[in-house]
């Protein structure tokens, strides 16, 4: 057995350490947990993140309180329950809202911040991988949540994800009725889907954040210049008071502080949406109730799915189905497509720049235009756009390859 | 600064995604509609001066209008109640103490001459094929007919009150046809409080039997408009009030006739309904942005603080 001090007051410091190694605990996961100094603001993102998340879950068991799950109540008890008769309902209502939909624009930040720095390979292809598993659970909470008001849009927006796992030409029907626990959207889907997203998602989602902060341990953040730091050399320069020749800095409170003003700075732009703007993140339609006998004249997901939704559309039914999965499946694979040595950002890699850039570009053609009506020039332009969706994935491969070493 | 380009670049493309699926997007999934600002051009002026004391005597006389209408403000109560009056003729037949101060002048005029034609309504109710609509034009009682609509006109303008409350407006422009439900009110009015559930279901039964009339009158039940403020947009709700037509061609919906002070009324009623944190949000917005402000001017000292002896 551990020796313990039997002088040592309950509750302090040394009384903790010797139960619980707090001391230890503080230097490994903040004071002595080394961050490259050479960054820019794109760098907080995965704590703003952490931020909205938690505004999310706050604002989420304030919602639960009293939002019912039961397709008869359901639209009522958000939309006069919770918007008129609950104190700050709406609020809470508000920045659940708005927070389910900014958090995506973080999120495609985040990832895109990660692909131009090249943050995802050379050890890192862990820290890649997990954040992919959080985004496609993050989107399965989106999906999940917007059925809960039960509008129109929740309803025919259930209808139709739902649907496609019929599989096009395979008609499987069976396994349709068996995810809606009904031939229709109805009270058995309405309540599952309220299962999935107030209890196993958030569980799923809060074990995902743990084991993607865990990838970031062992291969360490990366920095502006993808510069290959030996962390144990700097820590101690560091540690040694030399912090201007140190390439790194502490977590806490060092890099925190400026976490912390980024925060700062997004908060004012939530809140503006909150207060002023909210519209973009709670569509009109919505605020119809659900009725499976009127189909509304456009049926469209939010914005952060719509590219996605782009490469089903302008394919036949099979097709579409089989790009659609693709899309959904190519981005995980981004460490071993990308088949350079170089880890530096975009600007510097050639090729790669253009690629990041199309990409890019791309993604938000194809965001722009799932949200148009499918008609004409668009229909043309969907199908261009998709179709170069598809092919980057062997371009990468391509040019990867002939990057030469830096 | 290094990190204000990349910032402007983050800025740049997120307007660019929310400019395409917002603004962009509904501009081209929505048709737009140029509204006529209320003023029913379409509708001939009135030329006759309008005298109210000639036209309360053909109101009450030549006119009939009491045969359907009531004036309660003037003592004169409704001949039947609403659930029959549904039966007979579809709809409630609206009381006409308060007309004058919600509807167009040109429009009521209008109306009084051929009901269908004012009301948009011709492609339900033609006469040709046996169609009528359930209010009877009024075809003049032997002197000049317009003398003689302007004269009513005259006289409704006279006997409306001068202040009309938000929710009096909605009740005579929209209430008969569309409920009300988180202000408790249905095509029957304001829900009484009962004290034995018997009595309370008894009024329930009253409230489908009209609607029942009203279905069949209208196609479809019209939808509550509890929250119908939030469902559209204020351009779409506008124009669909003033000429129902050029939103959703072929609705049964009639026009409504609103002059543009009463319309605003009737908005304003469906905000204070449909959007009540409208005055709560305005009023908390500016302390929760002031607050994040003073947090990020702290932060950033802090943030010098901590980095100033890194560089």
């Amino acid at each position: 057995m551990a020796k313990f001090d039997e002088n040592a007051r309950p509750f302090s410091e040394k009384w903790l350490d010797e139960r619980l190694g707090v001391v230890t605990l503080k230097k490994v996961l903040s004071t002595e947990y080394w961050i490259p100094k050479d960054i820019n603001f794109l760098w907080a993102m995965g704590m703003v993140l952490a931020a909205t998340f938690g505004l999310l879950l706050i604002s989420g068991i304030f919602l639960l309180m009293y939002y019912k799950p039961d397709a008869a109540l359901a639209f009522d008890s958000v939309n006069y329950t919770i918007m008129t008769e609950v104190g700050y309902g709406w609020l809470w209502r508000h920045i659940h809202g708005v927070g389910a939909s900014i958090v995506f624009l973080i999120i495609y930040i985040h990832m895109f911040t990660g692909i131009y720095y090249g943050s995802y390979k050379k050890g890192r292809e862990m820290i890649w991988i997990s954040g992919m598993l959080l985004f496609v659970t993050f989107s399965a909470e989106a999906f999940s949540g917007y059925m809960l008001p039960w509008g129109q849009m929740s309803y025919w927006a259930g209808m139709v994800i739902t649907n496609l796992f019929s599989g096009g030409s395979l008609e499987a029907y069976g396994l349709v009725e068996w995810i809606r626990g009904d031939y229709v959207p109805g009270d058995a889907f309405l309540t599952r889907f309220f299962m999935l997203h107030v209890l196993l998602l958030p569980l799923v989602i809060i074990g995902l954040i743990v084991l993607h902060f865990g990838t970031l341990r062992l291969p360490h953040v990366n920095n502006q210049k993808g510069e290959e730091i030996d962390f144990e050399e700097a820590a101690e320069l560091y540690k040694a008071g030399k912090k201007k020749e140190s390439k790194v800095i502490p977590f806490n409170p060092v890099f925190l502080s400026k976490d912390i003003f980024v925060m700062g700075v997004y908060f004012i732009l939530f809140f503006y949406l909150v207060f002023y703007h909210f519209g973009f993140a709670m569509d009109p339609v919505n605020f119809d109730p659900a009725d499976g006998l009127k189909t509304p004249p456009h049926i469209y997901p939010e914005w952060y799915f719509l590219w996605s939704y782009e490469i089903l559309r302008p394919f036949n039914k099979d097709l579409g189905l089989i790009a659609f999965g693709i899309a959904q499946v190519a981005l995980f694979f981004l460490p071993f497509i990308d088949r350079s040595p170089n880890v530096a950002p975009a600007h510097k890699r050639g090729l790669f720049n253009i690629w990041f850039w199309v990409l890019l570009v791309d993604m938000i053609v194809l965001t722009i235009l799932g949200k148009l009506p499918p008609e004409g020039i668009y229909n043309d332009l969907g199908l261009v756009s998709a179709i170069v969706f598809l092919l980057l994935g062997p371009a990468l491969f391509v040019i990867t390859k002939m990057e030469k070493k830096i | 600064m290094k990190e204000l380009k990349v910032l402007a670049v983050v800025v740049f493309f997120s307007l660019l995604v929310y400019w395409g699926v917002e603004p962009f997007a509904h501009g081209q999934m929505h048709k737009h509609v140029d509204g006529d600002k209320f003023a029913y051009s379409d509708l001939p002026e009135i030329t006759k001066e309008g005298d109210a004391a000639n036209g309360g005597n053909l109101v009450m006389g030549a006119g009939a209008c009491l045969g359907c209408h009531s004036i309660e403000s003037q003592g004169m109560p409704a001949p039947m109640d609403a659930g029959t009056a549904a039966a007979s003729y579809g709809v409630n037949p609206p009381d006409l103490s308060n007309i004058g101060a919600l509807y167009d002048e040109k429009f009521l005029a209008a109306l009084i001459k051929n009901p269908a034609h004012a009301l948009n309504v011709e492609h339900k109710f033609d006469p040709a094929a046996g169609k009528m609509h359930p209010m009877v034009a009024f075809y003049g009682a032997g002197g000049d007919i317009d003398q003689e609509v302007a004269d009513m006109v005259a006289y409704f303008k006279s006997i409306a009150p001068k202040e009309l409350s938000a929710k009096e407006a909605f009740d005579n422009a929209c209430g008969r046809c569309h409920a009300m439900r988180y202000d408790k009110y249905t095509q029957l009015g304001d829900t009484p409080e009962f004290k034995y559930e018997k009595d309370a279901l008894a009024y329930q039964i009253k409230v489908l039997e009209y609607q029942d009339h009203l279905k069949a009158y209208m196609g479809k039940l019209p939808p509550d408009l509890s929250i119908i403020i939030r469902a559209r947009s204020a351009h779409f709700l506008e124009t669909f009030v003033e000429n129902p037509q050029t939103q959703l061609p072929g609705t049964s919906m009639p026009r409504v006739g609103l002059s543009k002070e009463g319309y605003e009324k009737v908005e304003a009623y469906l905000t204070e309904i449909g959007d009540p944190s409208k005055p709560k949000r305005e009023a908390l917005g500016p302390w929760v942005l002031g607050f994040f402000v003073i947090f990020s001017i702290l932060a950033f000292l802090w943030k010098k603080y901590q980095w100033r002896d890194l560089h």
